[in-house]
C-alpha cells in the first residue's frame, strides 16, 4: 500500500454537495479489468465537452481544467463526498490523476474505506472550516499551498491557519507506514480458524457448505 | 449486579461474528457470505491472483453476471458495454480457477445479485454476507448483515473470511400507521430520504421496524433496506419473522432437515430487546404518505406525486441551495411545476429495486388492457432468470409486450450506463430504478425514481402520472 506521510500540494475546490462516485468515474471509462490508467477519465462528464473523453475536449470552464489549478493533488468538496456506487475505480482514477488528499464535511462510508486502502487521505473538516481554507487558496492556488501532516492529523494554510483532523488510529498507522491489511489480518488465522470451530458448533446451519475437514 | 442493557438485532448478529476486537476499538468480523459480480467482482478476483494469494473458502462465495452482460435476447459474450467482454470472460475464468459457484449467462438462478443471493437463499437471516456492490443492503430485509464494500476490501474477505470494521452507531426507524392502498415500500424509502436527507443515516446501521414492516411483504422489504444506501446508512436490517422463515424455506441453498431446525430457532432470537438502546430513533406515520417521486438528482430530491417542483429558497442551507439550483438546471425544470405535468419519453422497469415478481404483477395490473403513449420507449427488464421465468408463466410478459414494453433478459441493463445502451441525452425518464445522478442512465438522462405502479400509469399516460387517477 502506498504510503502517505506529509504532503504539500495545490488544492482545487470542487464544493457541490453529493459528488457520487458515477461523477468522479462513469461507468463507460471502466474498460478494462485493470485498475490502472483511469486519470483521464476522472471527472470524465464534468470535466470534458460533452462528456466525451479525447484529447483536445477539455471543457476550460471546470476547476481541473483551470491553469490555476494545474498539478492539483488536493480536493476540497461539499459533504457526503464519494456517495453512490462502490466502484474502487473512483478512488484509482482520483489517485492516478494525482489526487493525495480530498477534504469534505462527510464522506460515503465505502468511498472512505477504498481511498484508505489506496493510500488517498479523506480528511474531515466542518463545511465552514473547508470554505475557509477555499477562500484562502483561490486568490493564488498555485502559490497557496496547503501541507498536510497525517502524524500530527492536521492542515497548515498558508497563513499558518491550522485545522486539526480525526482520523481512526489504525488507519492513520496503515497510511504512514503503507501496511498492507490482508497481510495484518493473516497473522491472526489461527484466531480465525479457532473462530470457526466454534461458530461451526454454534451455527452449523451457517456452515452447510463448508468442506468437513478432519 | 446490575441487569446488562438489552441488545438490538444487529448487536446480536455483530456480537455473534466477533473474531477479535482491535486496539483501537476496530472489530474483525467473520463473513458468512460473497457475491461477486463481473464489474467489480473481476477486479478482486484479479487482485488476489496478483498478489499470490487464494480464495479461503470457495463454498461460501458465489458470483453472477449482471451488471454488463447484455439484456437484449439472443445475448452473448458480446456486449455493447466498450470492454465489456473482458470483464465477464475474465469473471468465468477466475470464478472458475477458484472453485466459487457461478450463476453465468445461461443459468437459470443468473440475474441481479441482490435478487439472487435472496430468491436462492444465499443470504441468510444471522449471516453476514457482503458484496463489492453497495446495494448489498438490499439482503438485511432477510435479517442477514449485509453490507456494500469495494474490491480490496472484497479481496481482503475472499482471502482471510474476515473483514474489519468500527462498529455503526444504530439507528430504528419506526413506521407507525397504515399506507395507503397502493402505496409501496419505495414510496416509503423516498418519502424516508428526502424527510432526513441522503445523509440521515450516515455512520449507522439502521433497523427498519413498526406495524407497517410486519405487514409488508418480503420482497417490499428488499425494496426498503435496497434504498438504506441512498439514505447513507452502513446496512438497513429487518428482524425475521415467519414471513421470511416461509419465503426461504426449501430454496435451493437454504438449510435442509435438522440444519433447517437449527437455524429458525436460532433465526428467532433474532429480535431486539425491548429495553435495548438505539443512538438515533426516528418515527414515521405512515398514514399520509402518497406515491413518491424524485424531481432531482439526488435521491433525497423527491416529493409526493401530488406536489410540485420545489423552490431552491425552501432551504436555508447554502449548500442544499446550490444543490437544488444545479438539479433543476440539468432536469430543466422550474419552480412550482406540478410532478405531475411533465412529459416522459421512456419508462423503466427493473433492478435490484424494483424487478422482482411482486413489482411486475403490480406494475402488469395497471398495464393489463392498456398501451404505452406514443413514442414513449418503455422498458421491462426482470431482476432475475428465475423471475423472468415466473412472471412468464403467469403471462406477464404478455400483458408487458402488449402494452408496448420491451420484455428483457435479467440484468442491471438501464438501471446504468456504462457506455452500452442508454436512454437519449435530455431524455426525461421515469425508472423504478434508485439513482437518478446525473448521466446514471446516460450523458444528459433526466432520471425520475418511482414505484413500478408509477412508472406503468406514467408510461401509459406519457406524463408524469398518479396512478390512482387511471385506476378503475
Ligand atoms: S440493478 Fe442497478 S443498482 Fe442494482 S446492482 Fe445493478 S447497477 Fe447496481
Amino acid at each position: 500500500m502506498q504510503k502517505f506521510l506529509t504532503h504539500q500540494g495545490i488544492a482545487a475546490p470542487l464544493l457541490r454537495v453529493n459528488i457520487d462516485t458515477d461523477a468522479i468515474l462513469p461507468s463507460r471509462e471502466m474498460k478494462r479489468v485493470s485498475r490502472e490508467g483511469l486519470g483521464g477519465s476522472l471527472f470524465a462528464g464534468w470535466r470534458y465537452l460533452q462528456g466525451v473523453v479525447k484529447a483536445g475536449n477539455l471543457d476550460p470552464e471546470f476547476v481541473l481544467n483551470q491553469p490555476a489549478y494545474a498539478d492539483a493533488s488536493i480536493l476540497l468538496t461539499g459533504q457526503n463526498m464519494g456517495c453512490g456506487s462502490s466502484r474502487e475505480f473512483a478512488v484509482w482514477a482520483l489517485k492516478d490523476f494525482g489526487i493525495r488528499a480530498i477534504v469534505s464535511p462527510s464522506f460515503g462510508a465505502i468511498f472512505y474505506t477504498n481511498c484508505i486502502r489506496n493510500g488517498v487521505l479523506p480528511i474531515i473538516l466542518d463545511e465552514k472550516q473547508i470554505a475557509d481554507i477555499a477562500t484562502e487558496v483561490v486568490p493564488n492556488p498555485q502559490l497557496n499551498q496547503l501541507s498536510i501532516d497525517l502524524q500530527h492529523s492536521q492542515i497548515t494554510t498558508p497563513n499558518q491557519q491550522r485545522y486539526s483532523f480525526r482520523i481512526e488510529a489504525s488507519y492513520q498507522q496503515m497510511l504512514l507506514n503503507g501496511l498492507d491489511p490482508i497481510d495484518l489480518t493473516l497473522q491472526l488465522q489461527t484466531d480465525i480458524d479457532e473462530f470457526i470451530r466454534a461458530d461451526q458448533v454454534k451455527r452449523s446451519w451457517a456452515h452447510a457448505n463448508r468442506p468437513i475437514n478432519d | 449486579m446490575p441487569k446488562p442493557p438489552g441488545l438490538t438485532l444487529f448487536d446480536k448478529i455483530w456480537n455473534d461474528h466477533t473474531v477479535e476486537r482491535g486496539e483501537d476499538g476496530s472489530y474483525l468480523i467473520y463473513i458468512d457470505r460473497i457475491f461477486l459480480h463481473e464489474r467489480t467482482g473481476s477486479l478482486a478476483l484479479s487482485g488476489l491472483e496478483s498478489s499470490g494469494r487464494t480464495t479461503k473458502n470457495p463454498a461460501n462465495v458465489f458470483c453472477t453476471m449482471d451488471h454488463i452482460v447484455d439484456t437484449k435476447p439472443g445475448r452473448s459474450d458480446n456486449t455493447t458495454t466498450p470492454g465489456g467482454k473482458e470483464f465477464i470472460q475474465v469473471t468465468r475464468q477466475l470464478a472458475n480457477q477458484h472453485g466459487i459457484t457461478l450463476f453465468d449467462l445461461e443459468d437459470p438462478m443468473q440475474g441481479i445479485s441482490h435478487v439472487v443471493a435472496a430468491e436462492q437463499a444465499i443470504a441468510l437471516p444471522g449471516c453476514t454476507m457482503i458484496c463489492p456492490d453497495s446495494h448489498t443492503c438490499t439482503l438485511g430485509a432477510i435479517g442477514a448483515l449485509a453490507t456494500g464494500v469495494g474490491s480490496s476490501e472484497c479481496e481482503h474477505a475472499l482471502a482471510t473470511e474476515t473483514l474489519r470494521f468500527f462498529k455503526p452507531k444504530q439507528m430504528r426507524v419506526q413506521f407507525k400507521g397504515k399506507l395507503s392502498p397502493g402505496v409501496t415500500a419505495k414510496d416509503l424509502a423516498l418519502h424516508l430520504i428526502s424527510t432526513f436527507s441522503a445523509t440521515g443515516g450516515s455512520g449507522c446501521a439502521v433497523e427498519f421496524a413498526g406495524p407497517v414492516i410486519s405487514e409488508l411483504d418480503v420482497e417490499a422489504r428488499q425494496t426498503l433496506c435496497n434504498l438504506a444506501v441512498e439514505f447513507s446508512a452502513f446496512t438497513g436490517i429487518i428482524a425475521p419473522d415467519d414471513k421470511i422463515i416461509n419465503y426461504l424455506k426449501n430454496k435451493p441453498f437454504a438449510p435442509k432437515g435438522q440444519a433447517w431446525q437449527t437455524a429458525t430457532k436460532y433465526w428467532s432470537t433474532l429480535q431486539t430487546d425491548v429495553d435495548a438502546k438505539f443512538d438515533h430513533e426516528i418515527e414515521i406515520d405512515c398514514t399520509e404518505i402518497a406515491p413518491t417521486v424524485t424531481w432531482g438528482t439526488s435521491p433525497e430530491q423527491a416529493v409526493s406525486i401530488e406536489a410540485v417542483v420545489p423552490h431552491p429558497d425552501s432551504t436555508d442551507l447554502a449548500s442544499k441551495k446550490n444543490a437544488i439550483n444545479r438539479a433543476l438546471n440539468y432536469m430543466n425544470l422550474s419552480p412550482g411545476m406540478p410532478i405531475t405535468d411533465l412529459p416522459i419519453q421512456a419508462a423503466f422497469i427493473g433492478s435490484c429495486t424494483n424487478s422482482r415478481l411482486s413489482d411486475l404483477r403490480i406494475a402488469a395490473n395497471i398495464l393489463k388492457g392498456r398501451s404505452i403513449a406514443p413514442g414513449v420507449k418503455a422498458i421491462c427488464v426482470p431482476g432475475s432468470t428465475q423471475v423472468k421465468a415466473l412472471a412468464e408463466k403467469e403471462g406477464l410478459d404478455q400483458i408487458f409486450r402488449q402494452a408496448g414494453f420491451e420484455w428483457r433478459e435479467s440484468g442491471c441493463s438501464m438501471c446504468f450506463y456504462a457506455g452500452g445502451e442508454g436512454f437519449n441525452s435530455g431524455d426525461r425518464v421515469i425508472t423504478s430504478t434508485n439513482r437518478n445522478f446525473e448521466g446514471r442512465q446516460g450523458p444528459g438522462t433526466r432520471s425520475h425514481l418511482a414505484s413500478p405502479a408509477t412508472v406503468a400509469a406514467s408510461a401509459v399516460t406519457g406524463y408524469i402520472t398518479d396512478f390512482r387517477a387511471i385506476q378503475d
